[in-house]
């Protein structure tokens, strides 16, 4: 007989790797697959929970299962092997992904990535270094920038007294790699500036 | 893509062109291999012996920036040897189509060429159809064009497409491409093989079609080579560009571009549009599906302004900005920055320091803004410009702001991939310190701006009524839900969610964000959750369309144009790979896929539960009903500005003159001014050798992400360039060897790569070099390295502005010692 995998005993249960994140306090596998079959799983999934993700590089669309440990460590990453697309497997970038979040340490410790910017940075005019600023503070000076070069700029009617409402002096860029949802709100807020210039990397 | 990765498996030969998926798109060429082991060909038409032409069956090695000559040359092997698709191609084309008699094509320009101010276009009158009634009236409808059936009168598309084309000879070809005879013969009959009933053609692309002054006609001819042999609608062909970001897709769905509102509804113009209904009756066809784009429009803005939108005031259609008609592409916005015009910018999880052409030039015009926003996970070029190493900080006045963004995984959300699937992707940590998501950023950088303007300002109505009711008691993040219901569309009196836009209105009792989208957030009952979530793997077809797996736009139509994989009657031209079927006993389609045509009326009494739709039987469906005329279009009345057929010109940097006619270039190329403006001449002595870049498996776009992850960064460190061994003998260097890179614009030191990457081609008798240079790095991060792209020209596309990247002028010599 075939021995029931730990996949397929996720999926009797209706589950699936997506619906393990849903739940309030996702159960570790490792108790309910030992039961059922027996077995252990394998350490690198002991004592972990699972998230399903899409890649973020490129255009493939790659389901990739993320293992985080106590410590909001992501320990491990695999090609999701329900995903119709990649079946299970995963090129060397999206393997790579956990990189961005936490990297190890010659210890063999798990770190945020110490090149990732955790605060919002100011750089004054002339000035040769960054300033660690609060969310608060940022927002509202670059709001007051927003305005200022908006109310500065803005046309009402064009030279053939069309009503224009537009501004030509802000530009923006990106972004293929936020989300939909996300590209959506940066959209309506942008128009609503009155902007022309939106560009993104799709022009490239 | 008009299909999508899976469907892979259902092709015979393969023609990827421009694309190196083994690298830039590994799951692709997994299921190309796939295919390959069941007995399907593979052609790779490139300049560089990539890893996938390595795995090729056919490799064609041409000349950076001379597709259209390849691809109008086998147009003409196929016509001249009657190897295409008669049924197809007379059924679902434009083939037997009439054409004004006054339209002309003479010695590389086509009929209506003005030139103003410098500025050349095209007046499109004489590429029109012959027709009965006011096109401008009535709109191009099918059955009011002049048609020949037999295609023998010389003013049918056909024979004008076959009197283009025969230009393009194989010696000819040989000639312009560099590609030796023999082989352009091969590949020619083994793609044409397609163009039969039981046959499927696939052909793959990327950035190496777009990127050039004549990117769109690339496109167009291989939409002309696809129509001639029956390889589009079907199970297993299509014309599929390989997207290269995860959410390229869904950005530009979004109208992340000046000239788009989200959906692909055009944006706004002063000069043609004071009124809502300027745009609905000059921008809404009245023939095809597009009919319904007034829906689409009133529907969004109703999304935007809710009640504040009502048919007295134009659904607030004043209150978006009206577009100048001047050129705010990338390139257009970095040559106003140089001049001082542009204040403030956003770089919002793109890094142009790094990506742009000439980006030497750009770098130094982002010192004339006054502030700068920089959106991201790590410390950009961008971001970092004012301290770049040829920078003087203290010289540059640029206020900088960074606000520290989440990773894909540390936020929810959905991405759209190549193949039009949104799928959903789940938080599995917090963001780091205090970054956030980009969800977060714009809802509260959105509320800062409206609370500046509680106090007055510059015509502060769009800002304060703006629709943004994301908040969720008690939590941080905003609601996505109500974002994602938000695009959808729903009922504005009901608020119920739509399942599909074909319940939009133009009456504004409905609201929708991006009508394309619409259904990804519909119930599925079965899957138990929106269709963009749902993960159900049951495909009955066999041909891997999983209607149930993620949601495919539009309609979660997984092939688009599939009414064309059967014959006019309703049977498919393969029976093993049906997706549209007329069941004559029945009266009824059976459907594997959405149906991309009206397959049935909906009942006469919508109020009557018991009345059922009405079958549209064969004869009286479109192929193409999102076309005007309904059909493909060999020969395009309108879409392009840059001429109804596809033709060679040379790159604008060029070591060749144009052997096919006077016209040496695209003549509407984009141009730009002052700093943006150099160029090398023709067969320029000082840059006598091809420039291209590309990608590495190892590194994302401009490396802003891949160059800080450690693992990543230690397998790809190094800039390099290839070279051909006879190149690298000249110059004296072997690989590992330093090497300065030059164009008119300036130069880059790097390492040298010597194989049989590249090699130099035979062209009209000249030998060429080709020199390949990823462009993924910068001097930020951790693998550090010169940035190609401070040698790229901004020159661009006509139709879509897209840089000419893929093909330019250089020099290399030995790095000094010093």
């Amino acid at each position: 007989m075939r021995k029931i995998s730990r996949r397929d005993f996720l999926k009797n249960l209706g589950l699936g790797t997506a619906g393990l994140t849903l739940v309030a306090s996702p159960a570790l596998a490792s108790e309910s697959h030992s039961k059922i079959t027996g077995e252990k799983l394998p350490a690198k999934i002991r004592k972990v929970k699972e998230t399903y993700t899409v890649c973020a590089f490129c255009g493939c669309g790659c389901g990739i299962i993320l293992y985080t440990n106590n410590d909001n460590k992501i320990v491990f990453c695999e090609g999701d092997p329900d995903h119709p697309i990649n079946e299970g497997s995963v090129c060397s970038k999206g393997n790579a992904i956990i990189d961005t979040y936490n990297t190890i340490e010659k210890k063999g410790n798990r770190v945020i990535n110490k090149l990732r910017v955790t605060k919002p940075l100011y750089r004054a005019p002339g000035s040769t270094k960054w300033e660690e600023k609060s969310w608060e503070w940022a927002l509202s000076e670059i709001a007051k920038r927003i305005k200022s070069t908006r109310d500065a700029t803005f046309e009402e009617k064009d030279d053939k007294g069309v009503t224009v409402n537009r501004t030509t002096a802000i530009a923006t860029f990106g972004s293929a790699s936020l989300d939909n949802e996300e590209n959506y709100l940066l959209h309506k807020m942008f128009r609503s500036w009155g902007l022309l210039n939106i560009e993104h990397h799709a022009r490239l | 893509m008009t299909n999508h990765f899976i469907d892979f498996i259902n092709t015979d030969v393969f023609m990827m062109i421009g694309s190196n998926s083994a690298e830039n798109h590994p799951q692709a060429m997994k299921w190309i291999v796939k295919a390959k082991d069941k007995g399907a060909k593979l052609i790779v038409v490139d300049p560089r012996l990539t890893k996938s032409a390595g795995l090729a069956d056919v490799h064609v090695r041409l000349r950076p920036g001379t597709d259209i000559a390849f691809i109008n040359g086998m147009v003409n092997y196929i016509i001249e040897n009657n190897l295409y698709f008669k049924d197809y191609v007379l059924h679902y084309t434009n083939a037997s189509f009439l054409v004004n008699p006054e339209y002309k094509f003479e010695d590389g320009v086509f009929s209506g060429l003005t030139e103003k101010d410098g500025k050349k276009t095209y007046d499109t009158k004489t590429w029109q159809y012959q027709m009965d009634g006011d096109p401008a009236k009535d709109g191009i409808r099918e059955e009011a064009i002049k048609k020949d059936l037999t295609l023998q009168d010389p003013n049918c598309v056909f024979q004008i497409l076959k009197k283009h084309v025969s230009r393009y000879d194989l010696k000819t070809v040989s000639s312009i491409t560099g590609t030796p005879k023999e082989t352009l013969k091969k590949v020619y009959d083994l793609f044409a093989s397609t163009g039969k009933p039981d046959k499927a053609g696939n052909v793959i692309y990327a950035m190496g079609i777009t990127q050039h002054t004549y990117g769109s006609q690339n496109c167009r001819a291989l939409a002309v080579l696809q129509l001639l042999l029956g390889n589009i609608g079907i199970a297993g062909g299509g014309v599929n560009a390989q997207r290269g970001e995860s959410n390229v897709q869904g950005s530009t769905d979004f109208a992340m571009l000046n000239h788009y509102l989200p959906g692909y509804n055009p944006m706004i113009y002063a000069y043609k549009h004071s009124k809502l209904q300027d745009y609905l009756d000059k921008d809404v066809p009245k023939t095809s599906y597009w009919s319904n784009r007034g829906k689409f429009l009133i529907s969004m803005l109703k999304a935007w302004y809710g009640d504040k939108a009502t048919k007295e005031n134009d659904f607030c259609f004043d209150w978006i900005p009206k577009h100048d008609n001047k050129n705010r592409s990338h390139m257009g916005i970095f040559s106003d920055m140089a001049e001082g015009k542009i204040k403030g910018m956003i770089a919002w999880g793109q890094n142009p320091a790094v990506g742009g052409p000439s980006s030497f030039q750009g770098r130094k015009a982002m010192e004339k803004l006054e502030w700068l926003v920089a959106v991201d996970l790590f410390e950009t070029e961008t971001a970092a410009f004012w301290h770049r190493p040829e920078a003087d900080p203290s010289k540059i006045k640029t206020e900088v702001f960074f606000l520290p963004a989440a990773m894909s995984y540390e936020k929810e959300g959905t991405v759209t991939n190549s193949g039009r699937w949104l799928q959903f992707r789940y938080k599995a940590v917090d963001p780091p310190g205090e970054a956030k998501s980009d969800l977060w950023i714009a809802d509260r950088l959105f509320k800062a701006v409206k609370k500046e303007y509680q106090s007055g300002g510059k015509f502060p109505d769009p800002i304060l009524n703006m629709v943004w009711n994301y908040d969720k008691p008690g939590e941080e993040e905003p609601n996505i839900d109500q974002v994602a219901i938000e695009i959808n569309g729903y009922n504005v009196t009901t608020k119920e969610v739509l399942p599909g836009f074909a319940q939009l209105k133009d009456d504004g009792s409905t609201a929708c964000g991006c009508w394309i989208h619409s259904g990804y957030w519909a119930m599925d009952k079965e899957a138990g959750t929106v269709a963009a979530k749902r993960k159900l793997l049951k495909d009955k077809s066999g041909l891997g369309l999983f209607p149930q797996f993620a949601f495919a736009w539009p309609a979660n139509r997984r092939i688009v144009y599939n009414r064309c994989s059967a014959d006019p009657a309703g049977n498919p031209w393969n029976p093993k790979k049906a997706l549209v079927k007329w069941d004559a006993v029945a009266g009824k389609w059976v459907t594997a896929d959405v149906p991309d045509f009206k397959a049935a009326d909906p009942p006469k009494d919508p109020k009557d539960p018991n009345a059922k739709p009405t079958p549209v039987p064969p004869d009286k469906t479109v192929p193409f009903f999102m076309q005007e005329e309904g059909r493909g279009r060999l020969f395009a009345v309108k879409g392009v500005n840059d001429g109804p057929l596809p033709e060679h010109y040379e790159p604008i940097e060029s070591p060749v003159k144009n052997i096919l006619s006077k016209q040496q270039n695209m003549p509407l190329a984009t141009r730009f001014k002052g700093d943006f403006s150099k160029l090398a001449e023709t067969a320029s002595e000082k840059y006598p050798y091809v420039g291209t870049t590309h990608r590495v498996i190892e590194h994302y776009q401009s490396g802003a992400v891949t160059r800080n992850c450690p693992t990543l960064a230690e397998i790809s460190a190094h800039m390099f360039a290839n070279i051909s061994p006879t190149l690298a003998q000249k110059i004296g260097v072997k690989t590992g060897d330093d090497v300065v890179i030059e164009t008119v614009r300036g130069q880059i030191t790097c390492k040298v790569s010597v194989s049989g990457v590249c090699v130099p081609l035979i062209v009209d008798g000249k030998e060429v070099e080709v020199i390949g240079m990823p462009w993924c790095f910068g001097y930020q991060g951790i693998a550090k390295g010169a940035s190609a792209n401070d040698l790229t020209p901004s020159v661009g596309d006509p139709n879509t502005n897209i840089p000419e990247y893929k093909a330019f002028l250089c020099n290399i010599k030995k790095a000094g010692k010093h």
